[in-house]
């Protein structure tokens, strides 16, 4: 069993079928919705936690980029320009979900893309803007 | 007997390379072990540093005169305004100032573009005279192309800062960084222990002529920073438990880098610039090794709310607890995040230790001592103001 949170983005024509009623019907897979963006008709994007048999998973995002809907997981959707970074900790602030930390013997910031949420606050919290995360 | 070393004896054991010289946070732990009388005759030379986002910090260049000749009025570099008021091609661009078209741009900015080589474009105007007949230019310049580029900067290093947190319901952004509502988060600017500041909290070293790690290379204390103060409560240990006194510093840029020197915009608040900073703390005397032996658990500050007006305190904790990650403010534990860099600032101290030891920095004696008992004055609203 693992688990791994991805994006899903949804095409207009797919805003409105119920994609997520599929993966844990025929798929066996647990998810978990932490953060939704759906404008039927438009466009939409999920965040989901998938837990579940690996083969599962792997079919499951198979079914989902069969019918249009990209699938990625979080990490490759989050990007940090690590080689600019100060390790200043104004981004650790803002992340309630533990994703950022200090490390407390270098004081330098590390990033634990899994526990990740894209509630975005550290985005306009960088001073020196070097997160991109591609949610929509 | 008593230790009491000169500043000559120190600079002569550097020159030989037969210092001793530890960083803030090693005499912190050398302290745990050793007496401050063994520290005085064991260690010369203690390095401190800082990096964090100072905004009284700016630049001060001279363009150099074009032909025929302006003597610039209005002053625009990248679209930021400068000071005019100087002589014909002076100027002064502050950290602060932006672009009033991109307010995520400003001076910090532009002086980050200069230093790391980039074309600016400054445009100027003028009513134009007998001696300085041109009205208009717009041209590009950078480093190599502009005379004097010195970072002259009136408030930086403050000794000690204050906590921020935010016990409101909606979410603040400040300078200490986006603070979330009903205490979820609280943020802090001082590296602790290896704060300059802190670990001369008399200022029986630091004075005008100090020479110091500025951005890179070495400058210099010129003055008291504004808003010094150093009346503010102390603890037991004669240490402010708030933001206390400031220096001004001044170097020259065309020898920095952005290393060490870097433009930030913070949210909704506006642009700013990281200075690195970095002080060394010769031992003349037993009394100057007990003040550096401090370390994060001896060091207080203050936490205020920033979201009430008036920022009341809410309480007054250590470094070491804020350093742990999370402290108590009444009965809730708050989450703790700094907005200044250990890290930037603990290799500013080793880069400092390192040019000592090759004997590439000279400690220099104060020429003249920082003023005692000083206090602020608010700013008072007469009354047809008020109107």
């Amino acid at each position: 069993m693992i688990k791994k949170k991805y994006i899903l983005n949804f095409p207009p024509q797919s805003g409105d079928k119920a994609f997520t009623y599929h993966l844990v019907k025929d798929y066996d897979i647990r998810i978990n919705i932490l953060k939704a963006e759906v404008y039927p008709g438009k466009r939409g994007s999920l965040l989901l936690e998938l837990h579940g048999k690996k083969d599962n998973i792997e079919k499951g995002v198979e079914y989902l980029n069969n019918h249009h809907i990209s699938c990625e997981p979080i990490d490759k959707r989050i990007h940090l320009e690590e080689e600019k970074c100060i390790d200043c900790g104004n981004c650790t602030a803002v992340c309630f979900a533990g994703s950022l930390t200090m490390n407390k013997e270098t004081w330098k910031l590390e990033f634990d893309k899994d526990k990740c949420i894209v509630c975005e606050l550290c985005i306009p919290a960088c001073p020196l803007n070097l997160f991109e995360i591609d949610f929509r | 007997m008593a230790i009491i070393k000169s500043y000559e004896e120190i600079n002569q054991k550097l020159k030989s390379g037969e210092a001793v010289i530890l960083t803030a946070e090693e005499v912190s732990k050398m302290a745990l072990t050793a007496s401050p009388e063994e520290i005085a005759e064991k260690v010369d030379v203690v390095t401190t540093a800082t990096f964090g986002a100072m905004c009284s910090s700016g630049a001060i260049i001279n363009f150099g005169h074009a032909n025929p000749p302006i003597r610039m009025e209005k002053i625009r570099l990248n679209g930021v305004p400068c000071y005019e008021g100087l002589a014909a091609v002076d100027s002064y661009i502050g950290a602060a100032a932006c672009n009033p078209d991109n307010p995520k741009y400003g001076g910090a900015h532009v002086i980050q573009d200069l230093l790391d080589g980039k074309d600016i474009e400054l445009e100027a105007w003028a009513k134009g005279t007998d001696c300085y007949p041109r009205k208009h230019i717009r041209t590009k310049i950078n480093i190599n192309t502009v005379n004097e580029f010195t970072l002259f900067n009136p408030r930086n290093a403050y000794q000690n800062y204050n906590v921020a947190v935010n016990t409101t319901k909606k979410m603040i952004h400040t300078y200490m960084g986006t603070l979330l509502p009903n205490l979820r988060n609280a943020t802090y600017s001082t590296s602790g222990e290896l704060s300059p500041l802190l670990n001369d909290p008399e200022f029986k070293t630091i004075g005008l002529g100090t020479r110091i790690f500025l951005g890179g290379t070495q400058g210099f204390v010129v003055w008291p920073g504004t808003q010094f103060h150093t009346t503010k409560p102390k603890n037991e240990l004669g240490v402010p438990v708030t933001n206390a006194a400031t220096i001004a510093v001044m170097g020259n840029l065309k020898e920095m880098s952005s290393e060490y020197l870097h433009a930030a915009y913070l949210d909704k608040y506006g642009v700013s610039l990281f200075v690195g900073i970095g002080i060394p703390i010769p031992i003349l005397d037993v009394e100057m090794a007990k003040r550096v032996s401090i370390n994060n658990s001896q060091i207080e500050t203050s936490v205020l709310d920033y979201g009430t007006v008036g920022t009341p305190k809410l309480g007054q904790v250590t470094y070491e607890e804020l350093q742990s990650g999370s402290i108590k403010i009444g009965n809730k534990n708050i989450r703790t995040a700094p907005v200044a860099s250990l890290a930037k600032a603990r290799k500013i101290a080793n880069e400092l230790k390192s040019c000592l030891q090759k004997g590439d920095f000279e400690i220099s004696k104060p020429v003249q001592m920082f003023p005692k008992n000083t206090s602020l004055n608010g700013l008072k609203e007469t009354e047809a103001d008020n109107d």
